[in-house]
């Protein structure tokens, strides 16, 4: 299988690059199943440990025994960007991954969240996560599991707290401030000037201000954490950098879900179209697997409480070059994400013919089909994603005692936190912060109130 | 170019997943165990010796994350047929119990642990490092019992040791010609010969001030230090009796499934239930035959013109028990100027050198503390 799949590979790049595709080389490696479960646990094949990927280790577990997970490929964009396949799947299905994973290449070289990420952390990331493990395993001989434990707990806790506008390396606030302007000139002030009497004393300049810490509020938590915490130290702020580096990582994945797997698809399928250097049977085989992936339901099935990235991104990626051209769809390839994919180019006409619809489910878990309307099922199909799938939340003052506060932007999410967890992760934050932390949210009836850890 | 990396079969040698597993396993066990003492003194367990077991339901950790609360009415995209307002999923009946206990949210995965009790008392016995009882070294002796001891030619037929026989057989049929199978003299029979063993019994009175002033957190905590204790007890002896004392004014004889439930609105008298414990002593468990102890849990306040009949009746226990222990419940709730009778009557017993023991009980943790401390004190006696 092996000689007879570097050939077909060889063959689907030589299409891929005539047909337009541009991208960094790709590593391929075929992985036991064992190894495709972990890295589809912990996003990437070398991480540093921690008990809650082993919660998600047994339940990727018993999903697959269940048959309700199979992993085709996982791919790590990137110069070279790695791609794992699996050493079960049948050679149908892995030139189908092939050719897919080159249309994930193309798409990380090209799309400009994805390209920027690239400039700013370089193109190693699954170098850098394995440096990271084994600096934390060194940690974890220094100073012992537990200790480790409770930087990683509040590091992985506020994952998605990071700034994707900012950037990787941030340098720290300005540590004082200008001595504020002299008053502004009023016509009071004008007519007491004139009072007759002698000159006013000069006020001696006061100087450069220390600036309060933030001087605005921080919602990069991980760096802020990182960079203020009171008695961090090294190792710990070692961590905290670590787990922000692989966030930032992770967030052009996670914003460009649907587009990047619709575009993998549309060229699976093209690449395997075209390629006429394919066996019938290989062919048939591989479409049947491309049809299971891209599919709304699950078999047998009429409906989905859920979107399959693959088959919406797949349904838009196809409507766009039939109507507008390749060379068009490579431009929305290069310059949107998810939110202007799905707010641009999903038509009132797409989501029609492809069913879509908000449910609602009731207390009693009663589910119904609450609207069709397209700009209701926009916006339920985003809503997961603003802000990194995180509530907002900022750092906004340093006491004198040097506790934290943390504010949560109820207005924008819409609702207050979920006060239980809220409660936990301050718990976690405080053994690192060291000092009181508390958090402004909401309750259920949206009035104002305040955790505390 | 793309590469086909060679296969690496090392990948099958290490697990991160299993390796994270088992870390959260761990934690798991750290999150049982400190809920034990609430968990054990909830049951009726205390007199009930045999295969105990209590059944500990375990969730899996979760690692906290901040996310919003959720709204009443939560909405989500799907796709498929079906017009707005129609149902996609019917809601529970009222009174369904079934469906909500079955659940629905996120397939969440949950398991029950069975825990023996003799299993975590071992467990916690190493965990505080508590040391094993030491039996009267007074030369207390059981009735002479017979042990086997060696063998003879001959014997009562039901004592014959076939293996050994065999041996014998052996060993002499292979220096001998033309050899018999079996002859009388291979036969080899066990022989009985009485011994003294030393006391592997122990009698374990408890005591339990009942008066008004006493109350229910109180009581609970006497009760976990008891069950404890107890459980430590059973560790060391083969054959344990319980004794359950309690008193207000006056002092009575209760079962275990009484014994907590008791409570009187008299007044405190200590000395009434020293004697009854060494009524019960003198008529049932002669403490040269049995290891006794004796644990007394109050809150200290006794009748002021009780205090010489108690400390003489106390210090009578003491010098016959292989150890007493006095826990004192409350305290920091109530102001105490100074120590209470009972307090100063077990510091002056354990003044004069008699095996006694104080420790405080204010709150769950205290338990541990006080366990602890009484087992490692009487480790250090005799």
């Amino acid at each position: 299988m092996r000689t007879e799949l570097d050939e077909y590979a060889q063959g689907l790049e030589a299409l891929a690059q005539r047909l337009g595709l541009d991208y960094y080389p790709v590593d391929f490696e075929i992985a036991p199943a064992s190894l495709m479960t972990e890295i589809a646990v912990y996003g990437l094949p070398i991480r540093m440990p921690h008990w809650s990927f082993g919660v998600r280790y047994i339940h990727q577990l018993v999903r697959q025994s269940m048959g309700h997970s199979k992993i085709f490929e996982v791919m790590f964009p990137g110069d070279p960007c790695r791609a794992f396949l699996m050493d079960g799947n049948s050679l149908a299905e892995n030139s189908l991954v092939t050719a897919h994973v080159l249309g994930h290449a193309d798409f990380a070289k090209n799309n400009q969240l994805f390209a920027r990420f690239h400039q700013m952390a370089g193109g190693n990331i699954v170098e850098k996560a394995a440096a990271h493990a084994h600096r934390i395993q060194l940690a974890i001989e220094a100073v012992g599991v537990e200790r480790v434990e409770l930087v990683l707990d509040a590091a992985l806790a506020l994952e998605s707290h990071v700034d994707v506008t900012g950037e990787l390396h941030r340098s720290r606030y300005a540590e004082f401030v200008k001595e504020k302007a002299p008053k502004v000139e009023t016509p009071f002030g004008k007519r007491f000037a004139q009072l007759p009497g002698s000159e006013e004393p000069a006020v001696p300049p006061l100087g450069p201000i220390r600036a309060s810490v933030p001087p605005h509020p921080e919602y990069d938590l991980l760096w802020f954490i990182a960079n203020y915490a009171p008695e961090l130290e090294q190792w710990e702020r070692d961590i905290f950098l670590a787990v922000r580096a692989e966030s930032l990582y992770f967030y052009p994945v996670f914003a460009c879900q649907i587009m990047n797997e619709g575009w993998a698809s549309y060229w699976h399928a093209r690449l395997l179209r075209e390629a006429d250097f394919l066996p019938q049977q290989t062919y048939l085989a591989a479409i049947k697997a491309h049809s299971d992936v891209v599919r709304p339901f699950a078999s047998g099935e009429e409906t989905a409480l859920g979107i399959n990235p693959y088959h919406l991104g797949f349904t838009i990626w196809e409507h766009i070059v039939e109507r507008h051209g390749l060379e068009r769809a490579m431009e929305v390839r290069r310059d949107e994400d998810d939110f202007g994919f799905i707010r641009n180019w999903l038509d009132r006409e797409l989501a029609e013919s492809s069913g879509l619809f908000v449910y609602e489910t009731r207390p009693g878990d009663e589910i119904r089909v609450a609207s069709r309307s397209l700009e209701a099922v926009r916006e339920a199909i985003l809503a997961p994603k603003f802000n990194f799938g995180a509530p907002r939340v900022a750092a906004v003052e340093t006491r004198h005692d040097g506790s934290l506060l943390l504010a949560h932007d109820a207005a924008s999410d819409g609702r207050g936190l979920d006060a239980a967890r809220a409660r936990k992760v301050l718990e976690y934050v405080r053994r690192v912060w060291r000092r009181p932390v508390r958090l402004a949210t909401v309750n259920e009836r949206a009035e104002p109130v305040e955790l505390a850890a | 170019m793309i590469r086909i990396a060679a296969e690496t079969p090392w990948y099958e040698l290490f697990s991160r997943g299993a390796r994270d597993w088992l870390r959260h396993n761990e934690k798991v066990r750290d999150a049982v165990k400190e809920g034990l003492p609430d968990l054990l003194a909830g049951a009726d367990l205390m007199s009930r010796p045999g295969n105990r077991t209590v059944l500990v339901p375990v969730k899996f950790l979760e690692h906290a994350r901040l996310r919003l609360a959720d709204p009443a009415v939560q909405q989500g995209a799907g796709q498929g047929r079906g017009e707005p307002g129609d149902v996609l999923q019917p809601g529970r009946e009222e009174g369904d119990q079934g469906a909500q206990a079955g659940g629905t949210k996120d397939g969440e995965i949950r398991f029950v642990v069975e825990l023996k009790i003799d299993e975590i008392v071992d467990w916690l016995w190493e965990e505080l490092k508590l040391p094993e009882l030491k039996p009267k070294r007074s030369a207390v002796m059981d009735e002479p019992d017979y042990v086997r001891e060696g063998w003879d030619k001959r014997g009562a037929r039901a004592r014959l040791d076939r293996r050994r026989t065999l041996k014998e057989a052996v060993k002499r049929r292979s220096v001998q010609e033309n050899p018999v199978a079996f002859t009388n003299d291979d036969l080899r029979f066990r022989q009985l010969v009485k011994r003294a063993s030393p006391a592997t019994s122990a009698a374990v009175i408890f005591a339990l001030d009942v008066s008004g002033s006493m109350d229910e957190a109180q009581r609970r905590l006497a009760k976990q230090f008891f069950f404890f204790a107890l459980q430590g007890i059973r560790r060391q002896y083969a054959k344990v009796e319980t004794v359950f004392l309690a008193h207000a004014a006056q002092a009575w004889e209760f079962d275990e499934s009484q014994f907590f439930q008791a409570s009187s609105s008299g007044g405190t008298v200590s000395s009434s239930v020293a004697r009854l414990a060494l009524d019960v002593l003198a008529s049932r468990y002669d403490p040269s035959r049995y290891n006794v102890y004796f644990f007394y849990a109050s809150d200290g306040e006794n009748a002021a013109e009780d205090r010489d009949a108690a400390s003489g009746t106390l210090a009578e226990i003491a010098a016959l028990a292989n150890y007493a222990g006095y826990v004192e419940t409350g305290g920091v709730a109530t102001f105490r100027p100074r120590d209470t009778q009972l307090a100063e009557i077990f510091a002056e017993l354990k003044g004069r050198e008699l095996p006694v023991g104080v420790s405080h009980l204010n709150a769950q943790e205290d338990v541990w503390r006080a366990i602890r401390a009484f087992f490692t004190e009487q480790a250090r006696e005799d």
